[in-house]
């Protein structure tokens, strides 16, 4: 047993070593992120002609705050074949990427990372550091996570401003674990998931939504067409909080820096 | 038999106040009931107004319109296995229903809504009657009604999976199975007025359909079984399973099983089954739609299963007897 633990601990000392000796040649020189919240961090990080191609997704203005400069990329929809003949030496998905294309990639000897998404400002933090350590450019994520502690610290304001509910389609509501719960508080909002018990993103009842009676009443935004799932928005028994409703957007979708820009538009 | 319609008015009376009562707020009942009738300020007002006045209301609604429009095609077809959601009557509704949805015309026009349903659903009857009419033996009816769901089911996931929304395509569920939860009263006013004049229409038809139970040959003879008869029934059927269909999805079997336990109460007489068969729905449809929110309160569970589940064994109860070559 002790003998295997210190020859473990030895590789494991080999292994830094090597990798502290490495060059910084040896960061990748292709790299393809197919996930609208790693693309926007890939796009802020990479050096120039290292990111081959971001996800269409993140070229939709609709979803994603660097629509503009995703055009310049070339779009991926996510196949493994495409991403292939693409012949990145670092693909970048997510946790909710189809498992089968991830096996596909790492089968076909192609270095794929799958990141959880981020739930907070913690992990939005580790998440820059990490992409900037992924691609090779601890530098430049140690200045955008300055900037974004600076932007953070601007944005945030103290509790006590009332209390707010996340409302979306088919009903659905965001605990103080998520993304959405943490720009509330961020905000200065207490969620009022948390007095039905609520820590995720699950279904709240409409009737115990209005029987809440939120200060502030933050809905998700509508997309093109139409659907039952969006029709409780336009429930009668909301429109009863006048004046109160807002639309959560892009900038509510992923753990960037641009949680900033949603915490500043509950002003 | 006499006590047979105030006993099914209370059960739907009860019922339709067990409905108002029911949800997950857990709200006291003389608090709850007064806000509904007097208003007042604060939240409750709207629970109860906004939320589960329309709910309950649809539940009687719709379940009354599909309880009178199964007793009226068995009537007609002289079937007992006609019923508005297996026959693909529901299903052409729903069709036509998302078809208005997914086109933007029910944003231009809020009747473009319930109109496409009741255009969908006259499809549907006007091909059942063309395929299996008075004379077309069980098979046929079945046999059309399969080919007409599938054709309606599967241009239903077609057209919610060509929408650009990312919602559309997880609500095939809902057009296939059916629920009241968070309906509104623009629902209530959409759906009723053309569910009232369709049964109507079809309480006009009760005495035809007590002749054609002497035979199609008599009932011609009394001048009763004519296309005026089909008329007013695939009119009458559409303009209650369309808008029915619209405001709640599909919803099965609640056709198939009221009439059927409703039947030897009332000597078979269709006259007397018409108005049986939609106190018996709305009961029905009010007492499924309690259960889904007793059983899982916090998900919306559909209609439709428990409906299922309370009618397919019916089904195929009744099936095994028609096999058998004996009357059911």
């Amino acid at each position: 047993m002790r003998g295997c633990v210190r020859r473990s601990d030895a590789i494991l000392a080999a292994a830094v070593l090597i990798a502290a000796a490495l060059p910084a040649g040896a960061a990748p020189q292709r790299v393809v992120s197919m996930n609208l919240c790693s693309d926007q961090l890939a796009m802020m990080l990479a050096a120039p002609e290292q990111l081959v191609s971001v996800s269409s997704l993140a070229q939709d203005p609709r979803l994603s705050p660097m629509a503009d400069q995703a055009a310049a990329y070339k779009a991926n929809t996510g196949r493994a074949e495409e991403i292939y003949l693409m012949r990145p030496d670092l693909v970048i998905a997510g946790t909710y990427t189809p498992p089968a294309t991830v096996a596909m990639l790492r089968r076909l000897g192609i270095r794929v990372e799958t990141p959880p998404p981020a739930e907070d400002f913690d992990a939005i933090r580790a998440d820059i550091t990490r992409m900037g350590d992924w691609l090779g450019q601890p530098q430049a994520a140690r200045d955008l996570l300055a900037r974004f502690d600076a932007d953070l610290a601007a944005a945030r304001r103290p509790g006590g401003r009332g209390r707010a509910a996340l409302y979306e389609a088919n009903g659905f509501t965001s605990g103080p674990d998520t993304l959405a719960g943490s720009i509330l508080e961020a905000a200065g909002y207490a969620n009022i998931a948390a007095d039905h018990g609520i820590s995720a993103t699950t279904t709240l009842p409409l009737e115990l939504l209005v029987m809440s009676d939120p200060d502030r009443l933050i809905t998700g935004a509508k997309w093109p067409g139409q659907s039952q799932g969006e029709a409780i928005l336009d429930h009668p028994a909301l429109a009863a909080f006048p004046g109160r409703a807002q639309v959560t957007d892009l900038n509510w979708t992923c753990g960037t820096p641009f949680v900033t820009r949603a915490i500043r538009s509950l002003e | 038999m006499r006590g047979l319609f105030p006993a099914l008015l209370l059960l739907v009376a009860a019922l339709f106040l067990a409905s108002l009562l029911t949800g997950p707020a857990g709200l006291p009942a003389m608090d709850a009931l007064r806000a509904l009738a007097l208003g007042g300020d604060g939240p409750l007002p709207i629970v109860m107004r906004e939320i589960r006045l329309p709910r309950a209301i649809l539940g009687v609604a719709v379940g009354a319109g599909l309880g009178l429009t199964g007793a009226a095609l068995q009537g007609y077809l002289r079937n007992p296995l006609a019923e508005p959601g297996l026959i693909g009557i529901s299903g052409m509704a729903a069709l036509g229903a998302v078809i208005a949805i997914q086109t933007g015309l029910s944003l231009v026009a809020a009747l473009a809504l319930p109109l496409a349903a009741l255009v969908g659903a006259a499809a549907g009857v006007a091909m059942l009657v063309a395929l299996a009419g008075p004379r077309g033996g069980s098979v046929t009816l079945i046999l059309a009604g399969v080919a007409i769901s599938a054709l309606a089911g599967a241009g239903t996931a077609l057209v919610l999976n060509l929408s650009p929304n990312p919602y559309a395509a997880s609500e095939i569920v809902f057009w296939l199975m059916g629920s009241l939860a968070d309906k509104s009263m623009l629902h209530v006013w959409l759906a009723l007025p053309p569910m009232l004049l369709g049964a109507a229409l079809i309480l006009t038809t009760r005495h035809a359909l007590d002749a054609l139970t002497l035979g199609e040959a008599a009932a011609q003879t009394l001048g009763m079984a004519g296309p005026s008869l089909r008329w007013r029934l695939i009119a009458g059927t559409a303009l209650i399973v369309g808008p029915a269909t619209a405001v709640a999805g599909a919803i099965g079997f609640v056709g198939l099983v009221v009439p059927h336990v409703l039947r030897p109460w009332v000597g078979a007489r269709p006259s007397a089954l018409l108005p049986a068969s939609a106190l018996g729905g709305a009961a029905l449809l009010l007492a499924s739609d309690i259960a889904v929110r007793l059983i899982v309160p916090d998900r919306d569970l559909k209609l439709g299963v428990l409906t299922a589940i309370v009618g397919a064994p019916l089904f195929l109860h009744l099936i095994w007897k028609t096999r058998s070559g004996g009357r059911v």
